[in-house]
């Protein structure tokens, strides 16, 4: 199993949050890297657009899957993670920082509340796993 | 489906190698092993191995042998030589293509027919049903259960197979094979493929096939041949213009449709289909499959619709892909005639969004040519 960092939150849809006072960097997981394999483009928000938690905001797109980004958290964009569309390969190499897509100001830190730890997604795709 | 995936000699062989596995057509077989746009850079640039063995294999054997598979087959096998193999088609009587596959001449009156894996029941009750009314001095018989086949491709095939067979390679030209030893046991050698680049495909018995693989891993460690899942031989044949049975046509689609028709000889005689082919040669065809690329970021798949520059819904895409040569969209789909002439612009619909697609003429990707 893949190291999921302690201070982050993570989603069901495999994105992964990690939060600095009221802003959040929002990444995908390197369970969801691993199964979409090669990652070839990626359709992201603006800065300025509002996310609604757990709403779609973006695709990802591999050579074979095609699959939505879902916001962990509602908040407006403020940053877009520009250089990654060019650097693609990032996902793959380390999708838990330089992977990083977008960060959003939170509207309501209790939602972070909602989101699952490391140790609850370790156990999360573990049953996951076993259920196939 | 209920019933268990079938599998290859090489399904464990292919675990120890860490593949994905997935289901394919009934078959338990490896995705990807590494990553799909590392094997498919491997195979345009060094060599890939591949596990075929799912396809089917019908031997055709007898005087009337022949004449059978002109019958059978929509290409000319009159002009085959000893160890020569052509593509060619299986169409029904109203011209609908039943399945594409290769018919090699092993011996004086014995032909070897290789069929797609999903289709092998269905071909197999063909060809039986069709030999039964031909009558004549034949044996058919499915031989699916008793050949392994390892495709290895690249433009370094050659040198890497070179190490480890007897045969003089060089001496075998494009679509010729021969027989050889391998371990003892028979294995056809055949310069064929599904890659776009030079290579090999292998017949040999399962119970070697898993040892053979290994042989060739090791002889090619110097120049870094790897395993290749279904992932990358799909963006490869893509590139390279080939089609895929079950997606860029089946029994509703005629070779001329396909773009197919240098695949159908009239002129040869008789044989199943040809009249229906015939009138769609003269007549031409409403619709015909068409290569495009993307202008824009974007990934065409199977099943997007296309669209008229007017907007007007005009056909489906069959194949699409991100292709990692080119670095973009590419794809295959059948539109009305008016809409196939290279260079026009279609639009394809990726989810919701409109993007602009250019005709192109296939291959997408041609291998340079040796100087």
């Amino acid at each position: 199993m893949a190291d999921y960092p302690e201070d982050y939150k993570y989603t069901k849809e495999h994105e992964w949050i990690s939060v600095d006072g009221n802003e959040g960097t929002i990444g995908i997981t390197d369970h969801a890297q691993a199964e979409l394999g090669d990652v070839v483009y990626i359709e992201l928000p603006a800065v300025g657009d509002q996310l609604q938690a757990g709403q779609p905001f973006g695709t990802i797109e591999s050579v074979k899957a095609v699959s939505e980004l879902y916001a962990p958290v509602s908040g407006e964009v403020t940053a877009i993670h520009e250089e990654l569309i060019d650097q693609l390969e990032l996902f793959n190499e380390d999708p838990h920082g330089a992977a990083w897509m977008v960060r959003v100001r939170m509207a309501d830190s209790s939602e972070i509340e909602a989101l699952m730890s490391s140790g609850d997604y370790v156990s999360f795709l573990e049953s996951a796993e076993g259920g196939h | 489906m209920s019933d268990d995936p079938k599998r290859t000699p090489l399904n464990q062989w292919h675990r120890d190698h860490g593949a994905k596995m997935v289901d394919f057509g009934g078959w338990d077989m490896p995705i990807q092993f590494e990553g799909i746009l590392a094997e498919h850079k491997a195979v345009r640039q060094r060599a890939g191995l591949f596990d075929v063995s799912h396809m089917g294999e019908v031997r055709i054997r007898g005087d009337d042998a022949l004449a059978f598979i002109q019958h059978l087959t929509t290409n000319d096998a009159g002009g085959l030589e000893l160890g020569q193999a052509q593509y060619t088609l299986m169409t029904n009587h109203a011209g609908g293509v039943i399945d594409d596959l290769l018919v090699y001449r092993l011996a004086e009156t014995d032909y070897l027919l290789v069929i797609n894996a999903a289709t092998t029941p269905k071909d197999v009750a063909w060809i039986e049903e069709q030999a039964e009314d031909f009558g004549g001095l034949l044996e058919v018989r499915d031989e699916s259960d008793e050949w392994a086949q390892l495709a290895l491709q690249g433009p370094d095939a050659e040198t890497i197979l070179s190490r480890i067979v007897a045969l003089d390679l060089a001496s075998i030209g494009y679509y010729r094979a021969a027989f050889t030893d391998i371990d003892g046991v028979q294995a056809l050698v055949s310069r064929t493929g599904y890659t776009g680049e030079d290579g090999f495909e292998v017949y040999l018995p399962p119970s070697q096939a898993a040892d053979f693989a290994d042989t060739i891993l090791d002889a090619g460690a110097n120049e870094g041949v790897v395993p290749v899942g279904l992932g990358a031989r799909d963006t490869l044949r893509l590139e390279a213009g080939m089609l895929l049975y079950g997606n860029d046509m089946d029994e509703s689609r005629s070779p001329v449709e396909a773009n197919l028709r240098w695949l159908t000889k009239p002129g040869k005689g008789e044989f199943i289909g040809k009249d229906a082919i015939v009138a769609q040669i003269e007549a031409g065809t409403a619709e015909r499959l068409v290569g495009f690329e993307l202008i824009d970021r974007g990934v065409p798949r199977h099943g997007y619709e296309l669209y008229g520059a007017d907007e007007q819904a005009i056909g489906e895409v069959t194949s699409g892909s991100f292709s990692p040569t080119l670095q973009k969209g590419i794809g295959l789909g059948y539109v009305p005639a008016e809409h196939t002439e290279v260079g026009g612009l279609l639009k394809v619909d990726i989810r919701g969004r409109k993007l602009e697609v250019r005709v192109v003429k296939t291959p997408f990707y041609r291998r340079p040519q040796p100087s």
